[in-house]
Order: C-alpha cells, then sequence, then structure tokens
C-alpha cells in the first residue's frame, strides 16, 4: 500500500513548491513516488489539488475518497472541500487562514463557521495552525507553504536533515534561510 | 540517472535523447511543457509558432530535409493541423517525425473533451499512448524507429493525467540521426496523379503495423493469478486504474500502441480469460475495435463515455466496495478560478457589461470575464471564432447589432487565427467592433511569447508584429489604442467607435501582472469611516476585494494597486497609504 498525501489550496498560494519538496524527498528516500497536480489554473485563484504517493511500487496518481493519510490544506475552505478524500483515522493539517472564493467576495454565498469544529466532530484528527502568522515570523508570508509542510514532517521517521536538505535543493539559495526558518516553526508548533 | 519528471517533461527527454532536432509547437494545455522542456536543451531548435498548423508544417518541413522533429499540441490544436496531418500520411517522412497531441478528459482547462485516436484512425497514422513518465521518454524513441521504419508520422497521444503526473525516469544518452534529401516528386508533391500512386501504399503500411502491432512490446500481457473469471483490457492512465484496484489478482492486456490495433493478439487474450471489460477513457476505440473482429466485450455499457477514470470509478464498476470517507453537513462555497488581482481584461470587461453590450469571446484567460459579477460574454466556441463569429452575428442582425456588439480576443489568439477573420470583417464589410485584449503575452498556459511580444521561445529578442500596423493593412481604417486601467477612456472609445458606420478595432492594452517585469505599487487600503458599504467595487469582481462587516476591505498580499477600484468608489474610500 503506498502512503498518500493530499495538498489542496487556493491557487497561487505556492503548493508546487511544497510538492516539489516531498518528491525531491521522497525519491531521495528511496521510495517509488507519483505526483499529480493539473496544471493551467493553478495561478488563476482556484481551487488547486496536488496528489502526492509513495511506497515500495505506486500505480495510480490519483488519490480517490476515503484514500488519503493526509490532507495538507493551504486554507480552511479547502480543507473542507477535500475532506471525503481522507481515509478513516487519517490527519487533516491546516493553515486556518480564510480566502474568500467569488461566490462569497460577491456576497451571494457566506463563508462557512466551524469548519474545523465540525470536522472534529465527526472523528477527524485536525492539526490546526495560523501558517501565516509563523511565515511571516520567519521572514515571509510566502513561506506558508514550508511552514506547513514542517508540519507534516512532524508526523513522519525521516530524519529533519534529510527534509533540510530537500529544501536546500528546492529553493533559490537567497531563499534558504527563511525557508528553512518557516520548516523548523511548522515542525515545532505545539509540541 | 533517475529523476522525478512530468509525463511531459519525460517525453521531451525522449525526444531529445532520440536525435529529434528541431519542434515547434503552439502552447496549450496540458500539452505545453513538452516544448518549453525541450528548448531547454541548448543543441536543438525550438520555436512557437503563430498556431498547430504552421507548426506542423514547419516539423514536416524539418523531417523532409533529414532532421528528426516533433510538434506538439493541445487535443483542439490537432482539428487546427488536420490539414497537413492528412496529407502527411501519404507523403510519409524522411527524417523521423513525431506529433504530440494531449487530451483533456475532464476538462481541466479545455472547451471540449474529444478523443485524438479518432484523428489516428482517420488519417492512417500510427498512435503510441504512455501510461505514464517512463514511458512517455521510452515511446518517444520507438516512435521515431516506427517513423521511419514504415515512412510515416507517428502521433504520441498524452491525456492530462499522464501529461501533469510526475513519476520516475531512467534518462539515457541523445543520438544523432540525419538523413539524406534526395528529390522524390512522385513522394511528396500530393498532386491528384500522385496521390493516386500513392494511396495503396497507406493502405499496405496499415497493414504491416498491424503485423507489427501483434507482436510489439508496446502491447503486453500481464497474467493475473486468476482470481476474477474475467481479464481486462486497458492503455494509458486507465492501466494505473486497473492495476492500483486489481494488482497481479487480474490479466491485463496493456496496449501501448492504440493504432492500428492488433487482431491476434485480443483475440488470444480474450480466448484465454473468457469474459472481458475493456477500459478506455473517452470513447469506445478498443472496444469497438474488438467487436468488429468478432470479440464479446463489455466496455462503454459499464464505464462512462464522460471524464476522467480513477480508481474509484472502476472500481465500483467491477463490483469493488467504496472506501470509508468523511462527508460534512456544511455546504462548501465553489471555488472557481478568476482573473488575477489587477488583471487588465478587467477593466474593459467593467465597461462591457456596464454598457450592456453583446460580447462574442475566445479562448484564453479572458474566457474568465464569463464568470460572475461581471458576466461579460455571450459565446466562446474556439480560437478565433470570436471575430469570425461577429461578423456573422453582425450580417445576420444588421442595424439591431451593430453598435451593440463587440468581440474580445487575446493578442496571442488573435495571431493564431483571428487575423483572418478581420480579413473577412474588412473584406466582406461587415459594421463590426474587434476588440483585441493586448496583456503582451500567452497567460492561461504560462506566460508563453507569441508573434506580438519582440521575444522568442528563449527569451530573446525576436521579430514583433505590429498589431495597428496589421490591422491597417488588411483594409480597418479605424485602429484605437486604450489602456483598460482607464475606465472612462475605455468607455469613450468603446461608444466612439461603435457610433461609426464602418468597420474597427480597439487594442485594449497593458501587459499581464503576472508578468515579471510588471512591478506591483502598494496595496491600497479601505478608509471605513469613507467607505458606506455600498458594495459598487464588489461588482468589479476583484478578488482582492472582500466585505467584511459592513465594509469593503482590500487584502494586501493580493492587491497590486492598480487603482482601478478607487475610480469606481463614490465615497472616495480607497486610499494608497494605510491610515
Amino acid at each position: 500500500m503506498a502512503s498518500t498525501i493530499m495538498i489542496v489550496g487556493v491557487g497561487g498560494q505556492g503548493s508546487l513548491l511544497a510538492s516539489k519538496l516531498l518528491g525531491r524527498l521522497l525519491v531521495d528516500e528511496g521510495y517509488d513516488v507519483k505526483v499529480s497536480e493539473v496544471h493551467g489554473m493553478s495561478q488563476r485563484g482556484g481551487s488547486v489539488v496536488t496528489y502526492v504517493k509513495f511506497g515500495e511500487k505506486v500505480y495510480s496518481p490519483v488519490i480517490e475518497e476515503g484514500e488519503a493519510d493526509f490532507i495538507v490544506s493551504f486554507e480552511k475552505l479547502e480543507a473542507a472541500r477535500y475532506v471525503r478524500n481522507l481515509r478513516k483515522g487519517g490527519t487533516v493539517i491546516v493553515n486556518t487562514q480564510q480566502i474568500d472564493p467569488m461566490p462569497v467576495i460577491i456576497g451571494k454565498e457566506t463563508y462557512p463557521e466551524g469548519i474545523l469544529e465540525e470536522m472534529k466532530e465527526k472523528g477527524v484528527r485536525v492539526d490546526a495552525l495560523d501558517a501565516l502568522s509563523l511565515a511571516t515570523e520567519a521572514g515571509s508570508a510566502k513561506a506558508c507553504n514550508i511552514v506547513l509542510m514542517g508540519r507534516l514532517a512532524h508526523y513522519f521517521d525521516i530524519p529533519y536533515e534529510k527534509w533540510q536538505q530537500a529544501i536546500a535543493k528546492c529553493v533559490k539559495p537567497a531563499f534558504i534561510d527563511i525557508n528553512l526558518k518557516a520548516f523548523e516553526l511548522g515542525y515545532c508548533q505545539g509540541t | 540517472m533517475k529523476e522525478l519528471m512530468i509525463g511531459n517533461a519525460a517525453l521531451a527527454r525522449g525526444l531529445y535523447e532520440a536525435g529529434c532536432a528541431l519542434i515547434s509547437s503552439y502552447p496549450g494545455t496540458p500539452s505545453t511543457e513538452i516544448t518549453e522542456e525541450f528548448a531547454k536543451n541548448s543543441d536543438v531548435y525550438c520555436e512557437w509558432a503563430p498556431n498547430e498548423k504552421v507548426a506542423m508544417e514547419t516539423a514536416f518541413g524539418a523531417s523532409l530535409r533529414g532532421k528528426r522533429s516533433a510538434c506538439c499540441m493541445k487535443h483542439v490544436g490537432l482539428n487546427v493541423a488536420a490539414d497537413p496531418l492528412f496529407t502527411m500520411s501519404y507523403t510519409g517522412v524522411n527524417a523521423g517525425m513525431v506529433i504530440c497531441v494531449a487530451d483533456d478528459p475532464g476538462m481541466h482547462s479545455s472547451q471540449n473533451e474529444q478523443d485524438s485516436r479518432h484523428y489516428a484512425i482517420a488519417a492512417k497514422v500510427p498512435m503510441l499512448e504512455p501510461s505514464d513518465s517512463q514511458e512517455a521518454l521510452d515511446f518517444a524513441k520507438i516512435a521515431y524507429e516506427i517513423s521511419e521504419t514504415f515512412d510515416t508520422p507517428v502521433f504520441i497521444k498524452m491525456c492530462t493525467r499522464v501529461a501533469h503526473s510526475q513519476s520516475i525516469v531512467t534518462t539515457g544518452e541523445r543520438v544523432d540521426v540525419t538523413k539524406e534529401y534526395v528529390k522524390n516528386p512522385r513522394k511528396y508533391i500530393m498532386a491528384p496523379a500522385n496521390a493516386i500512386a500513392r494511396h495503396p501504399f497507406v493502405e499496405e503500411r496499415t497493414a504491416k503495423l498491424t503485423a507489427y502491432a501483434e507482436g510489439s512490446p508496446l502491447n503486453r500481457v500481464e497474467e493475473g493469478t486468476g482470481a476474477f473469471d474475467f481479464g481486462i483490457i486497458t492503455s494509458s492512465t486507465s492501466y494505473q486504474y486497473v492495476k492500483e484496484v486489481f494488482g497481479d489478482r487480474v490479466s491485463v492486456l496493456k496496449l501501448g500502441m492504440v493504432n492500428p490495433l492488433p487482431v491476434k493478439l485480443l483475440q488470444d487474450f480474450a480466448a484465454k480469460v473468457g469474459k472481458v471489460y475493456v477500459i478506455e477513457e473517452l470513447d469506445p476505440i478498443i472496444e469497438t475495435h474488438c467487436r468488429n473482429i468478432g470479440l464479446t466485450v463489455t466496455g462503454k455499457e459499464a464505464f462512462s463515455l464522460l471524464g476522467e477514470f480513477s480508481q474509484k470509478t472502476i472500481g465500483a464498476a467491477l463490483g469493488q466496495e467504496p472506501k470509508e470517507s468523511v462527508s460534512l453537513d456544511t455546504k462548501v462555497p465553489v471555488r472557481p478560478p478568476m482573473m488575477c488581482a489587477g488583471c487588465p481584461h478587467r477593466g474593459m470587461y467593467y465597461v462591457l457589461a456596464k454598457n450592456k453590450l453583446t460580447v462574442l469571446g475566445d479562448i484564453g484567460c479572458y474566457t474568465l470575464g464569463s464568470m460572475p459579477p461581471l458576466n461579460a460574454l455571450d459565446m466562446t466556441l474556439c480560437m478565433g471564432a470570436s471575430v469570425s463569429g461577429l461578423h456573422g452575428y453582425n450580417k445576420a442582425g444588421g442595424s439591431e447589432t451593430e453598435g451593440k456588439t463587440v468581440c474580445v480576443i487575446g493578442d496571442s489568439t488573435f495571431m493564431h487565427s483571428g487575423v483572418t477573420g478581420l480579413i473577412n470583417i474588412a473584406y466582406n464589410g461587415s459594421n463590426s467592433t474587434v476588440i483585441i485584449l493586448d496583456n503582451s503575452i500567452t497567460g492561461m498556459t504560462g506566460h508563453q511569447q507569441n508573434p506580438t511580444t519582440g521575444y522568442n521561445i528563449k527569451g530573446d529578442p525576436a521579430g514583433k508584429v505590429d498589431l495597428e500596423s496589421l490591422c491597417h493593412s488588411v483594409g480597418i481604417r479605424s485602429v484605437r489604442v486604450v489602456d483598460p486601467y482607464d475606465l472612462k477612456q475605455c468607455e469613450t472609445v468603446l461608444k466612439e467607435e461603435l457610433a461609426k458606420e464602418e468597420p474597427s478595432v480597439i487594442i485594449s492594452r497593458r501587459p499581464c501582472v503576472l508578468l515579471k517585469y510588471v512591478k506591483p505599487k502598494k496595496p491600497l487600503f479601505v478608509d471605513p469611516e469613507k467607505c458606506r458599504g455600498c458594495k459598487r467595487c464588489m461588482q468589479f469582481g476583484c478578488p482582492a476585494i472582500s466585505f467584511r462587516d459592513g465594509h469593503a476591505v482590500v487584502d494586501s498580499t493580493l492587491c497590486i494597486g492598480c487603482g482601478v477600484c478607487a475610480g469606481l468608489c463614490p465615497f472616495d474610500a480607497f486610499e494608497s497609504e494605510e491610515k
């Protein structure tokens, strides 16, 4: 059985870097890996999804309902949108940031309250953090993606240095320090 | 070396390793990265052509001259390139030629869900269909061998999931292939006498390729453990879903070559496994072939003609229990893609919507102008159809529609196939107003250069089409340029041009805000003392503006300070500095 991680968010939030980091790390760890995302709308503020699967052998690149070990959500509403893909006993790591979609912006619908509470009531393990503040503390609001990767890393047995090395390979030299800091803040959050 | 690559990058690598010396393409999701990745090699020639027909003919020219070549496009691009395709099947090639076409089941970024395999059958051209990145790389090399052995262009058909999924590939070394060009009018001049003589060659070639398909390693049987009383014939990404559901518990005939299809291989497989399911996305191509050769199979009765498959849809159709999942009672609002904060298209759309004009649209980011709150579009069909459609609309509508109808088309789309429609407007004289939304880039597909930008695929300075001169020279006398951030100017010029009794062009010009050279200004802020909550700014549909506690607020991480909203506010509530 392959391990499965879904990264969900809003186009432009940096999910591509997060999946690149995971791909790099997992290939280096010797796994068979598949990473799947749909390009084209990624910079247009739409809902975006990336599937990351790894194990001895991976066939399907997509993660279906009830299959994800982890959902890493860059935005609260997107966690709710994709929670059906979580397997029983799976974990949702969620940035508490709220980004209004267009139907909310133009007043046709309201941004739902109590999403995380409902998930918890339904037995979902919810690990919520204010990644935007932590990223800002690390030096850039754009490092939200790496804060969340830090949080995800804390659930895996892969050594901390391996993650650091993968970050160094995936980001531009000028941004390595900010991203390492962001990773650390996510990793240590709440522990 | 082992690397994680998307299918498109692996295909580009395969083409490169096979000695491909030239690629000419037009961008289109999900095919764009093949060409972009290939262009990163310094020892090859690579270009964006104005459209797919030009791209395919350019690749053909390179093959004729003796260099292995390729062209890449999305499924609908193949419609544009269909003219050279059908006759290239007759001429065949000199050096090998590969046509990469990427289908988009599920229409993640497309206007239809057509199945490119029909073209392979109709044009009698072989088609290979990889199911992951390693196969994309390997099949590129095999495609060139087939191309030169059988004297034919060869398709490699991708789909969104294969094109955009990363999997591990092992790369190799590049080979160099050059063929001599020998003048051969009977092969390369497809005038009737020569084409009549050439058609039998095409039919014989198909027979030879069918024989090749019987024993080719492209098509393989994977024996199952016999846990089920059926076997599965499949290809492409459906193969991966089948393996995800059944692993090695069921026998699978995996087809890597989908045209022409084998006969005996299929019959032997069916005889061995008993009941046969054919699992293929979109149309029943393999299924129909199976029936034509006398097999009894189950296909589209069980598996949809629509959209993408997955392990879930295939498992459900074959009696597998669904996985347990969580569902929330909370209603989750949709989050459709939209034009970015500061997008220059938005200003022009606001003016069009305000004036309640009928707007015929085209293909690009600006198709998003059809979404609420602007709802600014009436029609979107295909590349270039806005301009030619407007001509027909006004010829049919006469004074009832002239002056109340416009079309919008992007700079790249105008170059692709809008200019021919404009020539028709000028030549056959309709009183039409064409708006070119010139954002100086091909936007939706992720920023590719085009003939109007002045740069080539490598980012080097290149020839630049002057849109104003082009419009003048085809016979449009009235050509105006406006800044879409200046709503007053846009409205004034629009009214003037619509009032004229002649065709006209308005070029709405401002570069895409996502371009690196466009430096954002400081974000704006709303002064809550001044904001009366009238929501006029909300009707502009900027994603950086939302409404909280009775006031508009600006998201400073999204706002690029274009300031158009400030001009809309009757109470001057938008300010450039926070108080």
